[in-house]
């Protein structure tokens, strides 16, 4: 561990409006391992997410002070540039949302806005992100189909598919998986897993099975802080702490 | 009891009365227009320009009026998108943090869209005074496209927020800049834009306050902006004033034109709204 | 990469000015008008201008009174025969009519609203005038044309049928079903919850509604001119002939640079409307604005 995470958090406060949503949030990500954070809803789950790549710059009221560091470069120092932070990060929303183009399209679109122009370059990461994420067999015969077609489940995997493209090193799951049946869920929670071999991972959830079943690191959130962070099995057959007790056996939600 | 009944029956009919006569006046109208209009519609209304001596009862149409609307609304529509769709963009992708500021802004279009159309005109003759340009196509189209410029960039904004955020946190997580984010966000209301290009063109091409000081009147259609252009709702208001019966039954007509245009294409928005409701994701 | 940010940031810049650009419109059409009245203002003065009824360009006499009153005449009358046939019409849209009706009525009032106003005036002309004239009138006063305020405002009133129509439905819409049920269940009538609890809650967008209509039916021109008889005199009864303010920039434009101080006084009459009419609209917008935030909240 003497190599510098990917993502640290140093002091991060977020206040939206009057509200203080995140308090002095510290926290070293894991490098190439599965990382849940859970906690209640409203605890600020989703805001330390979306913090870790500046979505909340399209956000009224939002005040952030403290430090994210990716890459060891503070991305809410005022040179950072963000477009670059961001395409080091795949986000997976909650619901899927292609992009209003073909399927093909869909997936070349962040390398093609990044430079990439030549056909043979595009055709292949599109052949190898599909494959990577268990659709080129079933939607190989219609990549020039709209991306609205396709059924739910499989728009989530186009999505991740989209994000995977440019090349990022960190993927970041707001609760991907809670607007799709249960063999969807399944893949995309295998998909999360094979994945951690080429990429860190963070995943927000509020379900508890399914945060024991892909994560290796836990990290529990109630009102706004960091309750308890340590390894899956730890944090949830042992957790430390009174509150994370509580929460995992069901009496805070 | 016997009179609580009564007045939820009484005033239940009064309201069916109020529904008959305000959905009824829409066909009131277009049945007065029909029923005066057709006895002089023929097929030189719409396919010549006046001839000599059309104005006292001869030969000729008012092809001239027609083309000169579709010249004017046409430019209009096609000049205040230039504006509009930048202008709505901004608000919406570029200003996200400044609430308070894009309501401002969004109320200033609002109000924009209250002021008559006559003032809109005045104010055309104005700048056209100002800049020394005649009563002409390309005075119209700058009093027309002024008119036009609120209501498109409200339509266009109301459009855009109906783009779900998470279809822009998904651009820009890839790393796309705002603008690569709007040309997508564009792509997706593409159905929105051209409903509303047809809404507004119909509310140009109707429009004649804007267009009395400034597009002028000519028997002949233009063939350069800086020739004066005749308009339909201008022909019609002409030929109305007119004491002989055969220019005012062309009145009629002309007004039978129009109102067969605009509900064309007010029609023709429907449906692509609905279409449009139906596949939104 | 950085000629990618560098597009970014000079559209962002291009975007500022289109919309800065656009939307100073509002302060220099203001600021145009103004500016093109002084000379009457200064020489008249505003209330000499406002209060008097002397109209007679030739010697240099502008006195606004009688359009002043034209307008207000063929507003009110606008504004008391659509309001009331709007309400019950939303009322009964929004609370009563079944889903296929409501399917049917609601692409008229759509049409309605696209006619243009030439149209309208058309209308007026053909089926109003006559109807006063023959029908209307002789019950009353001895002789009328059918070129009166009345006629003005029953046009109007058909014209912002549309608009009052399509704001009160939507604050209709607006008032949560729970509040409708907890009237109901407590044993009142449909007519009775709408009187005690609907329209009370409603109140301010039906306000808002109206003073958007009010602003609409004081700007609108050609359909007015065409039936109001256009006479520079105070209209003392519907009957009377009008002159609205917009009719009569519309029917003077020819002349405006041939008599002088004329122009001057057509601008202002502009800039009359234009104040009048900025002054509704921010009202209207901000009660509006107001009922948003309270149900947002």
């Amino acid at each position: 561990m003497t190599k510098t995470p990917h993502i640290s958090v140093q002091h991060l406060d977020v206040h939206i409006g009057a509200q203080h949503i995140l308090k002095d949030i510290n926290i070293n990500i894991p490098d190439k391992k599965v990382t849940s954070i859970i906690g209640p809803s409203g605890c600020g789950k989703t805001t330390l997410l979306k913090s870790f790549n500046r979505l909340w710059d399209n956000t009224a009221d939002v005040k952030i002070t403290g430090k994210v560091l990716v890459d060891g470069e503070d991305i809410y120092a005022p040179d950072a540039e963000v477009t670059h932070i961001r395409k080091k990060m795949g986000l997976l929303s909650q619901r899927p949302y292609p992009l209003p183009m073909s399927i093909y399209d869909n997936v070349a679109y962040g390398p093609r806005i990044h430079g990439i122009r030549k056909k043979q370059v595009l055709d292949q990461l599109v052949e190898e992100q599909l494959k990577a994420t268990g659709l080129w067999n079933e939607v190989k015969d219609r990549l020039n189909a709209s991306a609205t077609r396709l059924s739910i489940g499989q728009q989530q995997r186009l999505c991740l598919a989209r994000g995977l493209a440019v090349g990022p090193e960190i993927i970041l799951g707001d609760e991907s998986t809670s607007a799709l049946d249960p063999v969807s869920t399944a893949i995309i929670e295998d998909l999360f897993i094979s994945l951690k071999e080429k990429y860190s991972i963070v995943l927000v959830t509020h379900i508890l099975r399914q945060a024991r079943r892909v994560s290796d690191y836990i990290i529990f959130v109630y009102m706004g802080k960091i309750i308890e962070f340590g390894p899956t099995e730890e944090v949830l057959l042992n957790p430390k702490e009174e509150l994370t007790k509580e929460y995992v056996k069901g009496y805070i939600s | 009891m016997r009179k609580r009944k009564f007045e939820e029956l009484f005033f239940r009919v009064l309201m069916i009365l109020a529904t008959i006569i305000v959905s009824g006046s829409f066909f009131l109208i277009v049945g007065t227009i029909f029923f005066k209009g057709l006895p002089y519609m023929n097929w030189d209304m719409i396919t010549k320009t006046p001839g000599g001596g059309f104005y006292i009862g001869k030969e000729g149409g008012i092809l001239n009026a027609i083309i000169g609307s579709f010249y004017v609304a046409g430019g209009a529509t096609v000049l205040g998108l230039i504006i509009s769709i930048p202008v709505a963009i901004f608000i919406n992708l570029y200003m996200d943090g400044k609430r308070f500021l894009s309501n401002t802004i969004r109320m200033a279009f609002d109000v924009l869209f209250g002021i008559p159309s006559i003032v809109y005109g005045a104010f055309g003759f104005l700048i056209m005074v100002y800049f020394g340009i005649r009563a002409s196509l390309l005075g119209g189209i700058i009093a027309v496209t002024l008119l036009v410029i609120p209501i498109l960039v409200r339509t266009l904004d109301e459009v855009i927020r109906t783009v779900p955020f998470e279809l822009r946190d998904a651009t820009l997580s890839l790393g796309a800049t705002r603008w690569e984010t709007a040309k997508v966000v564009l792509r997706q209301i593409r159905p929105g834009i051209f409903t509303a290009i047809l809404l507004y063109f119909g509310r140009a091409i109707g429009d004649v306050a804007s267009v009395l000081f400034t597009a002028g009147f000519s028997d002949n259609i233009p063939t350069s902006l800086h020739e004066p252009a005749a308009t339909l709702p201008l022909a019609i208001f002409f030929q109305l004033g007119s004491p002989v019966e055969e220019v005012q039954g062309r009145g009629y007509a002309s007004a039978l034109i129009l109102t067969i245009i605009v509900l064309i294409i007010t029609v023709l928005a429907d449906i692509l709204i609905k279409k449009f409701s139906k596949h939104k994701i | 990469m950085n000629f990618r940010l560098l597009k970014d940031k000079i559209l962002s810049k291009l975007m500022l000015v289109f919309t800065l650009a656009s939307v100073s419109l509002l302060l220099v059409i203001g600021i145009g008008l103004y500016y093109k009245s002084v000379p009457i203002i200064q020489r008249l003065g505003w209330t000499e201008l406002i209060t008097t009824s002397v109209w007679k360009p030739l010697k240099g006499l502008f006195g606004f009174f009688p359009f002043i009153m034209g307008t207000l005449w063929v507003t009110a009358i606008a504004i008391i025969i659509a309001l009331p046939l709007c309400l019950l019409t939303a009322l009964y849209i929004v609370e009563y009519a079944p889903a296929r009706i409501k399917r049917i009525l609601t692409p008229f009032v759509n049409l309605l609203s696209g006619i243009p106003p030439v149209i309208f005036g058309v209308w007026g002309v053909l089926f109003i005038i006559p109807l006063i004239q023959a029908n209307i009138a002789p019950h009353f006063v001895e002789f009328s044309t059918g070129y009166s305020v009345l006629a003005g405002g029953i046009v109007l009133a058909v014209m912002i049928f549309p608009l009052i129509v399509s704001i009160i439905s939507e604050v209709l819409r607006t008032i949560p079903q729970e509040l409708k049920d907890a009237s109901l269940a407590l044993g009142a009538t449909k007519w009775e919850t709408i009187k005690k609890v609907i329209l009370r809650k409603a109140l301010p967008g039906i306000v808002a509604a109206t003073v958007l209509a009010i602003s609409r039916a004081f700007g609108e021109t050609i359909a007015v001119l065409m039936v109001c008889g256009n006479n520079a005199v105070v209209p003392h009864s519907v009957f009377d002939t009008g002159y609205p303010l917009p009719a009569l920039i519309a029917n003077n434009y020819g002349e405006m640079l041939s008599i002088p101080s004329y122009d001057s006084a057509l601008m202002f009459a502009a800039l009359l409307l234009f104040i009048i009419i900025l002054l509704f609209n921010i009202i209207s917008r901000v009660i509006l604005a107001r009922l948003e935030r309270r149900l947002a909240a």
